[in-house]
C-alpha cells in the first residue's frame, strides 16, 4: 500500500471548490495516477462555507472515509477563516497551508499562529486580470501544481484545455484565460 | 490487463450512466431522486444527444418508473431505471411483481437512508428492505466494481436459468458522487459481452398466431405456488449462473468477480463480514493490523441475492469470531438485517465461531479507519478470552 496523498479544499458556494477537486483529481488520472475527489455535501448556498477532498496515489485507493487529517489545506476564501478552523487536522509542523489572498506567507503564519508551511497567492486578482471574473479556483489548481509537485504544470495545461473545450467550445477567450490564470499563480505562488 | 480499457476518472454515477448508454437498453424509464438524480440526468442527455437509440420516460413516480420497466420488459424490450431510498420504496410493490414475473430489467441502485428523519446519505436500509422482493442484489465496493457489475447485470439477468431482475448498489455519495480511476471497456467489448435480449417466443407466438395472452393473471390456490417456487428455483439457479458470467467478464476484461472477496481470509482468527465502500477502508486496516501480527481478514459480499449460503460458510468456517458490519438497523431490538444471515450460514459447523454484530454508518455518519481497527480489537478480545460480552455494538453513534 503506498502514501496516499489527501488535500481538502475551502470555499464558499459558487466559487469552484468541488469543480477544483474534480479538475485536480482529472488531471492527475491523465498521469496515470490513481485518485478521488468528493466534494462534502451539505445545505449547498452561494457564499456559504464548503469543502471538497482530494486522494492521489500511484497504487489503486481503497480507503472511503472522510479525510481528517489532510496533507494539504487550499483556501479558495481567505475570510474562511474567521469561521472555519481551515487548519484543522493539518499536521502542525508537515502540513501544507495554501491561501489566496494578496497577503505574505509570514502575515498569513502571524494571523492564524500556524507553524506548518504556508504559501499564498493573490488568486482572485489573477483570475480578475485573466479570466474576467473572481473564479479562483484554476489558479489555485496552478499554485497547487508547483506547491506538490504531484502532476506537472504542462500536463495540468493539457488537461484543463482538453476539459475546457468541451465546455467552452465557442468561447476560446475563456478558455485562454484560464491557462493564463493557472500558468500566472503556478509562477506567482510564494512560500515559507 | 486484457481488454482495451480505458483509464478515466468517473464517479458511480457516471460509471451507471455511461454503462447505460453502452448497454443502450430498448426502455429506461425513471424518476429523478438524491443522490441517484445524475444517473438518469446524465442519460437524458446521451438520449437527446442520439448517442443511444433508447426509449426514454420520464414518468410522474418511481412506482410508474418501475411500473413502465415491466410494462417495456413484458414486451420484449431490455429495460432499466435508477432510483435511490424513498424511490425504492415507492416502487416496492412493483419490485415483486418484476420478479415474480420473471422480468430482467437492470435497476441502478445508490444506498441512501430512509426517513425519517430526513436523510440522504448513505446507508443500505433501502434495499436491505427489498431482500425478499426476488430481485438480484449485487453490491459495489469502488466506481469500478460499480461499472462492472452493471454490465454483468444484464447477462445474469437476461441468462435463460434466472430471468429475475437485478438491482446493482452503489453507495450514496460515498461513490455516487466520487470521482475515482477506473477502467471502461470499449462500447464494441460491451455490446458483445452483453448480446442481444432474448426473444420473447410465448409473445411471438402469439402475435403471429393471432391469440392473446394475458400475463400476471390471477393465480389463487390451485397455482400460486408452484410458481412463486419457480421463482425461487430461478434465484438458486442464478447461483450458478452468477460466478460463471463472473469468471467469463475476468477472462475477457482482467476484473474477475465471485459472490464475495476474501481478503487475508484464509489464514485469520477472527474476520469481519461487510458490503460496500466501508469494504475498502477495511482492507487497509487489515494490512495495518497484519503489520502488528494480528491475524484478521475481510470478506466482502458481493451478491447478497442470492445469498451464497454454503460458501459464506465454507469462508468463515475456520475463524474463531465473525463480526458482522450492518449498515442498517434491523429495528428489531437484536440486530441488522446482514447478522441473521451470517448466522443461519453458520449454525450448522461443527466447530462455529462466535458472532457479534456491528451497526454503522447510518444516515451517511462516517466510517473511519480507527472504528474498524477498534471493531477488530474487539473480535480479538473475544477470541482470547473465548467469552462475548455482548451481541450488538453500535458504532461511531453519541449514546
Amino acid at each position: 500500500m503506498d502514501t496516499v496523498f489527501e488535500i481538502r479544499w475551502h470555499g464558499r458556494g459558487g466559487q469552484g471548490a468541488k469543480t477544483a477537486a474534480l479538475l485536480f483529481g482529472d488531471a492527475a488520472v491523465s498521469t496515470g495516477k490513481y485518485i478521488q475527489a468528493f466534494p462534502e455535501y451539505g445545505p449547498e448556498r452561494m457564499g456559504a462555507p464548503v469543502q471538497s477532498f482530494n486522494r492521489i496515489s500511484s497504487s489503486p485507493i481503497r480507503i472511503h472515509s472522510a479525510i481528517e487529517n489532510p496533507d494539504v489545506v487550499v483556501v479558495l476564501d481567505f475570510t474562511l477563516a474567521e469561521q472555519v478552523d481551515i487548519t484543522k487536522g493539518l499536521d502542525p509542523e508537515k502540513g501544507i497551508l495554501l491561501v489566496n489572498t494578496p497577503l505574505t506567507p509570514e502575515e498569513v503564519k502571524k494571523k492564524l499562529g500556524f507553524k506548518g508551511k504556508v504559501y499564498t497567492v493573490a488568486a482572485s486578482k489573477i483570475a480578475i486580470e485573466t479570466i474576467g471574473r473572481n473564479i479562483p479556483n484554476t489558479p489555485m489548481i496552478g499554485a497547487l501544481t508547483k506547491v506538490t509537485g504531484i502532476i506537472k504544470l504542462d500536463e495540468l495545461i493539457e488537461d484543463t484545455r482538453k476539459k475546457l473545450e468541451v465546455k467552452f467550445r465557442n468561447r476560446p477567450e475563456v478558455i485562454e484565460g484560464n491557462i493564463e490564470a493557472i500558468k500566472k499563480a503556478y509562477n506567482e505562488v510564494k512560500g515559507e | 490487463m486484457k481488454g482495451t480499457g480505458r483509464r478515466v476518472a468517473k464517479t458511480a454515477n457516471e460509471a451507471f450512466a455511461e454503462a447505460m448508454r453502452q448497454i443502450d437498453p430498448d426502455v429506461v424509464a425513471a424518476y429523478p431522486i438524491t443522490p441517484a438524480t445524475e444517473i438518469v440526468q446524465i442519460f437524458s442527455q446521451f438520449v437527446a444527444d442520439g448517442l443511444v437509440k433508447t426509449e426514454f420516460v420520464a414518468v410522474e413516480s418511481e412506482h410508474s418508473a418501475m411500473s413502465a420497466c415491466i410494462g417495456a420488459s413484458i414486451s420484449g424490450a431490455r429495460a432499466m431505471t435508477g432510483t435511490s431510498s424513498q424511490g425504492l420504496a415507492l416502487m416496492w410493490e412493483m419490485l415483486y411483481i418484476a420478479a415474480a414475473l420473471r422480468l430482467p430489467i437492470i435497476m441502478a441502485v445508490v444506498n441512501r437512508a430512509l426517513s425519517a428523519p430526513i436523510n440522504i446519505h448513505c446507508d443500505h436500509s433501502d434495499t436491505l428492505g427489498a431482500r425478499d422482493s426476488g430481485w438480484i442484489q449485487i453490491y459495489s465496493e469502488n466506481v469500478q466494481e460499480t461499472y462492472d457489475n452493471v454490465i454483468q447485470a444484464v447477462r445474469i439477468a437476461e441468462h435463460p436459468d434466472v430471468r429475475l431482475p437485478v438491482m446493482v448498489t452503489t453507495d450514496g455519495f460515498i461513490l455516487s458522487h466520487c470521482l475515482e480511476t477506473i477502467e471502461m471497456l470499449t462500447d464494441e467489448e460491451v455490446k458483445e459481452f452483453i448480446g442481444e435480449p432474448p426473444v420473447r417466443e410465448n409473445l411471438l407466438k402469439s402475435l403471429e398466431e393471432n391469440k392473446p395472452i394475458t400475463i400476471g393473471a390471477l393465480d389463487l390456490q390451485d397455482y400460486y405456488f408452484e410458481h412463486k417456487r419457480q421463482e425461487a428455483e430461478a434465484m438458486k439457479n442464478a447461483l450458478k449462473v452468477i460466478p460463471e458470467i463472473g469468471k467469463e467478464f475476468g477472462e475477457k476484461f482482467g476484473r474477475s468477480y465471485g459472490f464475495f472477496e476474501e481478503y487475508k481470509l484464509e489464514d485469520a482468527t477472527v474476520g469481519i463480514v461487510v458490503m460496500g465502500s466501508t469494504a475498502g477502508t477495511g482492507k487497509d486496516v487489515v494490512d495495518e493490523l497484519r503489520k502488528e501480527g494480528k491475524k484478521v481478514g475481510l470478506l466482502k459480499i458481493r451478491v447478497f441475492r442470492p445469498f451464497p449460503f454454503e460458501e459464506i460458510s465454507k469462508a468463515l468456517s475456520h475463524l474463531q469470531v465473525v463480526g458482522v458490519m450492518d449498515r442498517a438497523d434491523g429495528v428489531n431490538s437484536y440486530s441488522g438485517p446482514v447478522f441473521p444471515e451470517i448466522c443461519a450460514c453458520l449454525y450448522d459447523l461443527e466447530k462455529r465461531p462466535k458472532i457479534v454484530d456491528f451497526i454503522y454508518g447510518l444516515g451517511g455518519r462516517d466510517i473511519r479507519k480507527e472504528d474498524i481497527a477498534g471493531i477488530f480489537d474487539g473480535l480479538l478480545k473475544i477470541a482470547e478470552t473465548g467469552k462475548k460480552e455482548f451481541n450488538l455494538k453500535y458504532i461511531g453513534v453519541r449514546e
